[in-house]
Parts: C-alpha cells; sequence; structure tokens
C-alpha cells in the first residue's frame, strides 16, 4: 500500500466517516477534523508508519494536510 | 514532609453565559458549549482586581483551616492576568491580610502557575512553615480586549483559589512532584501588553495531549503508583474536551477528572485550586491518591500527586 492510500485510510478512520480532501486541502481549517482529532492523527500516524514523532516536530502545520504529512515522513525516512 | 492542608476559592457572582458571551464574537451557546464543554463562566465586577479575588480565595482557605495569616512563612500567587506588570497582588494580599514582612512572591506563569508554586511551595515549606498558595485571574479583562477572538472569548471566565502547604500536618501528603517547561512554543500562547490573548488551539492541544499524561505518569511511577491508583485527577480546567482526551490517554475513566469547568469556564492559574476546594468541600475520600496537574502557557507543564491521609 502506498504512503498516500495508508494516510487516506488513517483520515477516514480518524474522522469516522468516508472523507476525500484534496492533496493540498487542509484537513482541519476546512472542518473535516476537529482540533482534538489531531492527537489522534499523530498517534495515528506513528503507529501505522512505525515511528516516533518527537514532541518538537508537534507543528500542528507539518500535519495540516496529506502532502504535508507525506512529505514530513519522507524528510524521516518513511 | 509536605502536606496540602486546606484549600479555599472565591467566584465572582456575575454570571456570564454562553448566549451572552456568544452574541459578543457571534456565535452561539451551543456551538461554545461543543467545542468546550463550558456553560457559563463568572466574570468580576469592574472595580474588583486580581488581588482582591485572591484576598477573598486567601481567608476563604484559612478560615477553613483555622489558622491566623500571621503564621504564614511565604506566599505564592499565580497569575497571568495583572494590571500592572509591577508590584503583582502578592504584595498587595500580604498587606490586606495584615502582614508587614513576609515574603509574598508573584508566580506570573498563567494556567500551569498554581501547580508550580504548589511544588515550590512543598520544596520549601520545610524552612520556612505554612505556605499560602494562591491563584487569581481576571480574565475578563483580558478576552474582552478588542479585536474579540471568538476561540478564545468563549473559554475564560474569573475566579480564585487557594491552597496552605504545610511541614507538619494535613489532610493530603504531597509524594512528590515535576515541573517541565519548553519554550519552543512560547509564541504559541501569549498575552501581548493591551492585546488580546493570543492562542494557536491545535498547539495547545497537541502538545498537552502528550505531554500532561507522560508527566503524570512518570511521576508516578517514580513514586510506585499508577494512573489507574489515582482516585481523583484535579487537573486545570481548561477545556472539558482536551480533559477527556487526557484521561484516555492515561487509561482511567474521565469521571477521575474533577469537572467544574461547565461552570466557571477556564479560570486559567485559579482552576485547579477552585476544583480543589470544591472535592474537598465534598470529604477527602482517604486511601487512594489525587493527582494535580496542570498544562499553560510557556509551555509550562507538571504533576503533583498526594496521597489522602485515613
Amino acid at each position: 500500500m502506498d504512503k498516500r492510500t495508508k494516510i487516506n485510510e488513517i483520515l477516514n478512520e480518524i474522522a469516522g466517516k468516508a472523507i476525500s480532501p484534496a492533496d493540498d486541502e487542509s484537513l482541519f481549517d476546512s472542518g473535516l477534523l476537529d482540533s482534538f482529532a489531531l492527537a489522534d492523527l499523530v498517534s495515528a500516524i506513528e503507529k501505522a508508519f512505525d515511528c516516533k514523532i518527537p514532541d518538537a516536530d508537534l507543528n500542528p502545520r507539518k500535519f495540516d494536510s496529506i502532502e504535508r504529512i507525506e512529505a514530513y515522513l519522507e524528510d524521516h525516512g518513511k | 514532609m509536605p502536606f496540602l492542608r486546606e484549600f479555599g476559592s472565591y467566584l465572582p457572582e456575575r454570571i456570564v453565559s454562553n448566549a451572552e458571551i456568544g452574541a459578543h464574537v457571534g456565535c452561539d451557546a451551543e456551538w461554545i458549549k461543543n467545542v468546550s464543554g463550558i456553560d457559563q463562566r463568572r466574570f468580576a465586577a469592574d472595580d474588583e482586581s486580581v488581588a482582591d479575588l485572591a484576598l477573598r480565595a486567601a481567608q476563604s482557605c484559612l478560615e477553613k483551616a483555622k489558622l491566623s495569616a500571621s503564621a504564614l512563612g511565604m506566599i505564592l500567587i499565580a497569575s497571568g492576568s495583572t494590571e500592572r506588570q509591577f508590584p503583582g497582588p502578592a504584595a498587595t494580599v500580604a498587606h490586606r491580610l495584615g502582614l508587614d514582612s513576609t515574603p509574598a512572591i508573584d508566580v506570573p506563569l498563567a494556567s500551569a502557575g498554581t501547580l508550580f508554586a504548589m511544588s515550590l511551595a512543598s520544596r520549601l515549606c520545610d524552612s520556612l512553615g505554612e505556605i499560602l498558595v494562591i491563584g487569581a485571574e481576571k480574565m475578563s479583562s483580558v478576552v474582552l480586549r478588542q479585536p474579540m477572538e471568538r476561540g478564545v472569548a468563549i473559554l475564560f471566565g474569573d475566579g480564585a483559589g487557594a491552597c496552605l502547604v504545610s511541614p507538619s500536618e494535613g489532610k493530603a501528603r504531597v509524594l512528590g512532584s515535576a515541573l517541565h517547561s519548553d519554550g519552543a512554543f512560547a509564541e504559541d500562547l501569549r498575552l501581548p501588553f493591551d492585546r488580546p490573548l493570543e492562542m494557536n488551539g491545535r498547539s495547545v492541544i497537541l502538545q498537552a495531549t502528550r505531554k500532561v499524561p507522560r508527566a503524570i505518569s512518570e511521576l508516578l511511577e517514580k513514586h510506585g503508583r499508577k494512573a489507574a491508583d489515582v482516585g481523583t485527577f484535579l487537573m486545570h480546567q481548561a477545556n472539558q474536551n482536551l480533559i477527556d482526551r487526557i484521561a484516555l490517554a492515561l487509561e482511567v475513566p474521565a469521571d477521575r477528572f474533577y469537572s467544574n469547568i461547565a461552570r466557571y469556564g477556564n479560570t486559567s492559574s485559579a482552576s485547579m485550586l477552585i476544583a480543589a476546594a470544591e472535592w474537598a468541600e465534598a470529604g477527602w475520600p482517604t486511601g487512594q491518591p489525587v493527582c494535580f496537574a496542570a498544562f499553560g502557557a510557556g509551555f509550562h507543564w507538571g504533576a503533583l500527586p498526594a496521597q489522602v491521609e485515613a
């Protein structure tokens, strides 16, 4: 499964329904996810990609869209 | 060995409903309830100062403890909403309690300030004696500044809480405390001069839901306990959704977290001790530890567990 598909699966799970945001669409400003889902999203990414995201990297902007999440993972060798 | 001897609180009379605050910022009462868990908050009168609120909480605490202010070895007052840069309310409160040389120190840390002050008091009381810790906030003077931002204005209320920390007697024995600060996020929650409070809510939520459970778990483990052993968590009342997330992260039922945010909103540094005063008023359940925790601007965060004595 490619990275983008995996991220989409996570987003659907966190949202609790089928969502299909554009790759560059803000997940939070668009209202697809609420602010409290951000913590769940980060935890789900850690689990799905077997990585530990340090607190210093927990900038909401880094996880605000599919392409930003993908870029973060790529920058960290995932 | 430090003890928590008594708590006190003061809430201003005026109740401000979600409908009233919502009308200022263009949102409805139900939306406020959904995003914060808040039904109403208290606002102090125009002529009530942070020191006025602090004094009332101090008097309530000392009265319950049946202790004269003259027996205090120190006063610590946390507040992020004082009316002037200096002097802060500590010296004024000490004076109004009739003290003319007792050290009175301001701790301008906002939400986590009271926890930091309690931790400092528990470490200093062996040499200084009884220490009165107060958290007092007039957040209405901050959130009503223009331009009002709805994500901020709806959250906050006014009030004060107090805790007497004793070196020799009390109903709960302090087991330890952990304090942490990370200035990398200092810009994400800040109060500039003459402008409203500015908050990156997502950053606060993200950091708090990670850092607070970790601080609690690590500290409890150090003292041979785990989160499930704690009878009541008395946490800074920031947002009901945030409190629920932290309960979830610690894998304890949400009802172990004392909550009064629906009635008072987020009273910043005052909230944890207002909650503690209400919890204590209902009786101090013995046998299980109680755990204080807070997170706020800085970011500063930490925890302080105490064993309620039988």
